[in-house]
């Protein structure tokens, strides 16, 4: 399932998309004999949300670290904004990206102002103080520009790291857990600036545990797990991991369940999943939940419900990383 | 040639000078550090005997005074890359198009400035003292000893400029902030040993000397910045491994 999920991936990520703002093939990175992420391959559009997805250890920020130049890959190539990843493209590479690690390492003796205008210093903006202006406003921090970050709460330390990373007006963001340790307020704030960013054409890499965040977010995720496990939209990685079903529930089990599925052509495997529940695997629901319905009154039944089962991206990620553990185990 | 963007130092010096201005730590122990080097050249000009011009007893406490730009920086210059690592705000910077060069000439000179400055305000404030309250035999004494005032004039930011050179590499490479001072106060010293051996009179303390010894001092101080660069790796430097060259 994995492996036609992969290729099917692999032509997507090969069809041509316009200019891209990242394009990653066979990057591998070795630290001695442990391997970080092996032979990943994807493109980024511009302006897209691109989610990254894996587990503890999976390889993800040091790939953040490596497309940021911080580090460099064993094997494999990658263009970045345009920009061959290469040591000698370092700075122009850095010049059009910003990075926002997952601890925003402030300046914790300046205040909230004299750390954005350092970073201004260092991507050497003109109007330093209007940009710096725009992005406090733009995270809701333009009344604490004055104030000592050692004075900000955690989550007022991760919007002070996000202005960061708007200053330099980047053509890619890499956003490292960018809502850990903020509240569902300060969450949604980040969310609709990402959207915001989005309709700006700003293309963001988002890397995040929260898997509720990357599917309300992202146009496309990846999934990593040393090696790349998918790539795809939410919903076209569920539909190609999970077969359409529906769950059923009445009000009293079914007397004689065989006899009332068996004789419904579009249902091609049903099972209990509790009494007065059953998941009826189907090629099309919409075509199949009529038929059953029918079947079910027929039968006499009290149908409290009828939908179609749904999968969400967690249900994706944990079906492809329980799969890893379990070749693994093998 | 690489160039140097002068705004992206200027952002270094700027920010560093800003964070030693609050931390009480460092403004304190660059004050407490020169006044305790004051203490016996003060005492010599006060209780000491008024020998005549060129009396070897008048060296000493001038070149006491030497140890001022060398130990005043090899702490800051030691924390400089290490204290940013420990604390979790390298990897944010090195992020930004910054050069390697700049960001070594960046913490370089920040170090420099509060040094120089604190230096040659002690200098000023003890030869001002010698002028006014000494016996004034022993300011002629003093005063006399003209390649010496040299000495200090040149040798204070070479010296200096030694201090950072070697602090800012052991803080490159060091794991803690506290292995890196330690060592980097270490390294400082050797230079010193040619002022000692002024002192003693061992080398003549000539003008030409003085001279000599300042341009192969600013020669070594050159080289060993430009070592710095080969020595920082961006990838060593964010996880503790390994050697890019990006």
């Amino acid at each position: 399932m994995t492996d036609e999920i992969a290729r099917s991936t692999a032509v997507a990520v090969e069809a041509p998309l316009a200019q891209p703002a990242l394009v990653v093939s066979d990057l591998t990175k070795r630290f001695g004999r442990r391997t970080a992420f092996s032979q990943v391959s994807f493109e980024v559009a511009r302006g897209e949300v691109f989610g990254f997805l894996g587990p503890n250890g999976a390889g993800k920020t040091t790939t953040v670290r490596v497309l940021g130049t911080l580090i460099a890959p064993t094997s494999g190539s990658a263009t970045v904004a345009g920009i061959p990843l290469s040591p000698k493209n370092g700075v122009e590479i850095r010049r059009r990206i910003s990075v926002m690690p997952e601890s925003p390492g402030l300046y914790l003796r300046l205040t909230v102002t004299e750390n954005l205008e350092f970073f201004a210093g260092l991507y050497g903006l003109h109007r330093a103080g209007a940009r710096i202006k725009e992005a406090l406003e733009a995270v809701n921090l333009a009344d604490r520009a004055d104030d000592l970050c050692g004075g900000l709460s955690k989550g007022l330390r991760q919007r002070l790291g996000l202005a960061r990373a708007l200053l330099s007006d980047p053509e890619i963001m890499f956003l490292d857990e960018p809502t850990s340790g903020l509240d569902p307020v300060a969450a949604r704030e980040v969310h609709d600036l990402v959207n915001g960013l989005r309709s700006k054409g700003v293309t963001i890499f988002l890397t995040t545990h929260r898997l509720d965040e990357a599917e309300k977010l992202c146009d496309r995720v990846a999934i990593l797990n040393t090696t790349l496990r998918t790539v795809g939209r939410p919903a076209e990685l569920r539909a190609q991991l999970f077969q359409s079903a529906l769950v059923i529930r009445t009000r009293a089990p079914l007397s004689d369940p065989p006899r009332v599925f068996g004789a419904v052509k579009t249902v091609e495997r049903w099972h209990t999943e509790e009494p007065g529940s059953y998941v009826l695997t189907v090629a099309d629901p919409r075509v199949a939940a009529p038929e059953v319905t029918r079947a079910l009154v027929a039968a006499g039944a009290d149908v409290l419900s009828i939908n179609e089962a749904r999968h969400s991206l967690e249900d994706v990620y944990l079906e492809l990383i329980d799969e890893d553990v379990e070749a693994r185990q093998r | 040639m690489i160039s140097i963007d002068a705004t992206r130092v200027r952002a270094v010096v700027r920010k560093e000078l800003q964070d030693y201005r609050r931390k009480r730590a460092i403004v304190v122990a660059m004050i407490i550090l020169p006044l305790i080097f004051l203490i016996e050249p003060l005492l010599v000009v006060l209780l000491g005997a008024p020998n005549p011009p060129g009396d070897p007893s008048y060296r000493g406490p001038i070149f006491l005074l030497l140890l001022i730009p060398v130990i005043t920086p090899s702490t800051l210059a030691a924390y400089s890359v290490a204290g940013e690592r420990e604390q979790g705000t390298l990897e944010p910077l090195l992020t930004t198009p910054i050069r390697k060069q700049e960001f070594i000439l960046g913490k370089a000179a920040a170090v420099m400035i509060p040094t120089l400055g604190v230096s040659y305000l002690v200098f000023g404030s003890f030869l001002l003292f010698v002028r006014v309250v000494a016996n004034p035999v022993i300011a002629t004494g003093i005063f006399s000893e003209r390649p010496l005032l040299l000495v200090l004039l040149l040798f204070t930011p070479l010296l200096a400029g030694w201090a950072i050179v070697v602090g800012l590499a052991v803080s490159v490479r060091a794991g803690e902030v506290r292995v890196a001072q330690q060592l980097g106060m270490i390294a400082s010293f050797p230079p010193l040993g040619v002022v000692v051996l002024m002192g003693l009179g061992v080398i003549a303390p000539t003008v030409t000397a003085a001279v000599g010894f300042a341009a192969l001092l600013l020669a070594i101080d050159l080289v060993a910045l430009r070592a710095i660069s080969g020595m920082f790796d961006r990838e060593r430097l964010v996880t503790g491994t390994g050697a890019s060259r990006s």
